[in-house]
């Protein structure tokens, strides 16, 4: 028996960890320490907070990289990790780390940003609840998609898979749960990353809509 | 035209259950005047039509409480200023009155800034949940003062600040929460033209001629001798007029001299309008903004800068330092200016004035960055989650 598709919608409170930093190796040695949910915050709070703009800026350390040390090679380079690719946040971190230490070999001593313009390190808790919605078939799980709120979209694609640690975003995972073999690979496909999230909300009812 | 739509009120309920069987108080210093005020009038009604039980009260202070209270506010922001222990004494000694005369017994109390900050001292006796909730910049603060509020922040469950760069080196929880606005407000609501003109008319504003505007209180750290500074610069150039409004706070006792100083800067000019503002002005503000062809709000040291959020909602072009929570709601060149220095202002109000094409773009993309993340509904969202949290421990939570 197929399983209905329950929709979630998640909220983050956002948490200051008092960790500022204003150069490069101390930002490596702060990666490597910050809990996980300080990775996925800077790394997907962007995403939201500008969702209606622009899919850039991708993450908040190129950003700061870029604008705060002025680096653009290398906040080119943080901003192209391929999120959607790796595993799991540890893998994440350890991508960073492991940019900032290849960066370290190859230049001089670390350029120290302007005062004002350090990187607050930051976390958050994440709150899940049900959205109200449920699904069996792919033409429901279409028309909920159009009105659910980002928030939901977020948890679904993003959340779920870096921070619930689930193989995949619950769209496609469910897909191949109903025998949509085909859209599931192209959900999971999907880079999430590069649309803004009402661009992604409109790319994913369109998929869907295909098959419904 | 719904603004938010019924999804993120839905949202609101969703959250606000958890909370049923909960009671929270608010205490500040003024329940009239300043943003905090503003803000928690506008969301007591909102929160208990959510279901929760919350509620406000004051701090009751005499002129020598409210004297060092902003003796340590201009401190707090950097000021070199000494409080001295007698000084020290009597502010807890008014917060230990407080604390006999207040009824502390809520589930949940949110103190708001430092003036009631040792209200605290009773967390262990009563056993409740105690946050505290900063809306000042804390980027310089005086040592001393600084250590000594750090001894009472320390005993309350979790500090909440209002930009990444106030967090501090200390051992609680902090949580980063933005103020907000309520577009449904006089201050914020749509007025017609009919009303913008009367009230320009009011107070003697040629609407025909372009009009830079600061709405704030009458505050040494709102720089307005360096506004008049820049628009005396400018009028060299453009024939513009400037306004210069404000009210005061119960908690303000420096605003009159502020004012008079202003008004001696202002000299005969009468392109100058400087407007005291009485509590309640509130459509008068809505439409001197509304009014405007730029907006400056040329702070030395800002919370947030509500009239900042206020303006952008206006979608005017807006000037600002880019200090506390400013460059929250301001991406240069994108949503708005942001400036370091009265030259900066200057070469930049001098473009918007003569660019109003290049002006409208900025209002139009900060009056969406502000409908998207500093309206009510999301502030009342991160109180509701803030209160569940002193309840709940992890990362991820399911409610």
């Amino acid at each position: 028996m197929k399983e209905p598709f329950i929709f979630f919608t998640r909220f983050n409170l956002v948490r200051l960890l008092g960790l500022n930093v204003k150069d490069l190796t101390q930002m490596r040695e702060a990666l490597q320490t910050v809990p996980e949910s300080s990775i996925y915050y800077h790394t997907h709070r962007s995403l939201q907070q500008r969702y209606h703009l622009s899919p850039e800026p991708t993450n908040d350390f190129a950003y700061w990289v870029a604008n705060a040390l002025r680096l653009k090679s290398l906040a080119e380079i943080i901003a192209s990790v391929d999120t959607v690719s790796v595993r799991d946040l540890q893998e994440l971190r350890r991508t960073f780390v492991k940019i900032l230490e290849e960066y370290a070999t190859g230049s001089c001593a670390p350029i120290e940003c302007l005062p004002g313009e350090e990187f607050h390190f930051m976390s958050c808790t994440t709150y899940v609840l049900p959205a109200g919605y449920s699904c069996s078939t792919l033409k429901e799980m279409v028309e909920i998609l159009k009105v659910i709120t980002i928030d939901a979209l977020v948890f679904h694609m993003f959340e779920a898979r870096l921070r619930l640690g689930r193989e995949d975003n619950d769209f496609a995972v469910w897909c191949a749960q109903i025998g949509e073999a085909k859209l599931a690979a192209e959900l999971t496909r999907l880079d999430p990353y590069t649309y803004t999230l009402e661009s992604l909300r409109s790319r994913i009812v369109g998929m869907m809509s295909e098959y419904a | 035209m719904p603004i938010v739509g019924k999804h993120v009120i839905d949202e609101l309920h969703l959250l606000a259950d958890r909370l049923q069987s909960k009671t929270i108080l608010n205490i500040n210093s003024t329940l009239v005047g300043g943003g905090v005020a503003e803000i928690l009038t506008r969301m007591m009604p909102l929160m208990k039509l959510l279901g929760v039980e919350a509620s406000w009260n004051a701090i009751r202070g005499d002129d020598r409480f409210f004297d060092i209270t902003k003796r340590i506010h201009n401190a707090l922001h950097g000021v070199p200023i000494t409080i001295n222990g007698d000084d020290m004494e009597y502010f807890l000694h008014i917060n230990r009155t407080a604390c006999r005369e207040l009824d502390l017994g809520a589930d949940i109390v949110l103190v708001h800034d430092p003036q009631p900050v040792a209200l605290v001292e009773m967390r262990n006796v009563l056993g409740n949940k105690w946050a505290w909730r900063c809306h000042i910049d804390f980027t310089e603060p005086q040592p001393a003062t600084i250590d000594f509020l750090i001894s009472y922040i320390e005993k309350y469950d979790c500090a909440v600040f209002s930009a990444p760069a106030f967090a501090m080196n200390i051992s609680i929880p902090q949580v980063l929460i933005s103020p907000s606005i309520d577009p449904l407000s006089n201050k914020n609501k749509e007025i017609s033209p009919g009303n913008i003109d009367a009230i320009l008319g009011r107070f003697n504003i040629d609407k025909d001629r372009p009009i830079v505007t600061q709405i704030s209180r009458f505050d040494y750290l709102k720089d307005p001798v360096g506004v008049i500074e820049v628009y005396r610069r400018v009028k060299r150039h453009i024939d513009c007029q400037l306004v210069l409004a404000g009210g005061g706070a119960t908690d303000d006792p420096e605003g009159m001299k502020v004012l008079d100083e202003v008004k001696t800067a202002a000299a005969d000019d009468q392109d100058v309008h400087v407007i005291y503002l009485p509590p309640g002005s509130d459509l008068e503000i809505n439409a001197l903004q509304r009014a405007s062809s730029v907006v400056l709000q040329k702070s030395l040291k800002e919370g947030f800068g509500l009239t900042v959020a206020e303006a952008l909602w206006k979608a005017k072009p807006v000037i600002a330092s880019a200090v506390g929570g400013i460059p929250l709601q301001i991406a240069h060149k994108y949503s708005g200016i942001l400036t370091h220095s009265i030259d900066g202002t200057v070469h930049y109000l001098k473009q918007l004035l003569n660019e109003p094409a290049y002006a409208r773009r900025l209002g139009v993309n900060g009056r969406s960055h502000i409908k998207n993340n500093f309206l009510i509904t999301r502030h009342i969202r991160e109180y509701l989650l803030l209160f569940i949290s002193l309840y709940e421990k992890g990362d991820v939570i399911h409610l």
